[in-house]
């Protein structure tokens, strides 16, 4: 989708913390990623060595994690977890389903010098 | 096998995947590929100078070194790299900016609906059908498109006042762009503030501009599995509109499946079959914009 402003937001959120903390360099960034947050991996990864230069992070290796993708089936009214947008309800077989989670996009930490 | 570091690897370098040695020879910045620890994070500059990055991996594969770090020496129980928490959504400072305007709003009393599509679903037409009928109900519109000030034109044709925001290459209309606009509109209390985004039905679900609610518009000639090929949107939205409706018994329109899919994605959305252009639908739309108002502005 916009993965190059996903990346500028990494690396806003990289020059505050290196304010904050008081480093120079990140030499591996974990980002949590939900199954629904429609982040296309490859290109996330192309734009942040484009955005990345010049900053701290420049260099950095990312790691994506993923996280499990959770819904409300209006069906049967239990919260359950799937793998795909448009899964039918793993209980009931419903199609009716909310997602409720699994649209994250943070990062979770970063090793830094 | 690598002359330096005895890794037989491929790295990536500029760029392109290589050998070890190579990239050593070729003086680049490299990142080791391969997927054994070597428990240490840091930057680990061999005689060469040339810079290159170990992936730490859960590949059991003990491999250590030590004293190799920016100090040049090893101190038990102390890493030369730190881990730091952010636990930071990527875009939290466009969420802090969307509820900022939120606030404003909110201390205004103004609805503020944002329209989202396709390009082509009728957005211009039907806001300026909509305008038209609030009459002289105090409005602002914000306009979002790669290029051009046309829409906007054709908004401030109708007498209401609009602001044209061009991305560029911008794919959507993001929460600091919306916060300029309404610093520069100034929208009266207890008023309506249409915002219409760029027609895209993926990049703009993301991000929240601080509106009360994303308003779908999806036009009878689409298809009637937009929804389940772009569920984000559809999920994001509060109301959709089908529009064009006049337009369905001329094509084989399916409108059950149309609101089957709208549902199926997001079973709690609301749905209006409306025509911009010849008016049906257009006072159940009117209401619930009227609705959410006075709701607000209570």
């Amino acid at each position: 989708m916009h993965e190059m402003s996903l990346a500028e937001g990494i690396r806003g959120i990289v020059l505050d913390q290196a304010r904050a903390h008081g480093f120079t360099r990140v030499t591996l960034l974990r980002l949590e990623i939900g199954r629904f947050a429609g982040v296309e991996k490859p290109a996330l990864e192309f734009a942040f060595d484009v955005v990345m230069r010049g900053s701290p992070a420049e260099g950095a290796r990312l790691e994506m994690i993923d996280l499990p993708g959770r819904a409300m089936c209006y069906d049967c009214l239990k919260p359950v977890e799937i793998d795909d947008r448009l899964a039918p309800c793993p209980l009931c077989g419903g199609g009716r389903l909310l997602p409720e989670g699994g649209d994250e996009m943070r990062i979770r930490d970063m090793e830094v010098l | 096998m690598c002359t330096v570091c005895g890794c037989n690897d491929v790295v990536t370098a500029d760029g392109r995947k290589m050998t070890h040695d190579e990239a050593h020879a070729l003086g680049l910045d490299h990142h080791h590929d391969h997927g054994h620890s070597h428990d240490h994070g840091h930057d680990h500059p061999h005689h060469g100078e040339t810079a290159h990055h170990h992936v730490l991996d859960d590949h059991p594969h003990d491999h250590r070194h030590y004293g190799e770090g920016p100090a040049g020496v090893s101190v038990p129980g102390m890493s030369q790299a730190r881990l730091i928490e952010v636990e930071t959504s990527i875009l939290a400072k466009n969420d802090a900016l969307a509820q900022s305007n939120r606030r404003v709003l909110n201390a205004l009393g103004v609805l503020a609906v944002n329209l989202v599509s396709s390009p082509g679903s009728g957005k211009t037409t039907l806001l300026c059908k909509t305008i038209q009928a609030l009459g002289d109900a105090p409005l602002a519109v914000i306009e979002g498109d790669q290029q051009t000030s046309v829409d906007a034109d054709r908004i401030r044709a109708t007498g209401a006042r609009a602001m044209q925001i061009n991305t560029g290459k911008g794919c959507h209309l993001d929460a600091q762009m919306v916060g300029h606009a309404i610093d520069e509109l100034r929208p009266r209390t207890a008023s309506y503030l249409f915002i219409e985004n760029v027609g895209n039905l993926v990049c703009p679900a993301a991000f929240d501009l601080g509106e009360d609610a994303k308003v779908a518009i999806l036009s009878v000639t689409e298809g009637e599995d937009k929804p389940l090929k772009y569920p984000d949107m559809f999920t994001a939205a509060r109301l959709a509109i089908l529009n064009k409706i006049d337009l369905a018994p001329h094509t084989d329109a399916d409108i059950a499946a149309y609101e089957a899919n709208l549902r199926r994605v997001n079973p709690r959305i609301e749905i209006i079959r409306v025509s911009a252009r010849t008016g049906e639908g257009m006072d159940q739309w009117l209401h619930w914009l009227k609705s959410r108002l006075e709701a607000k502005a209570a």
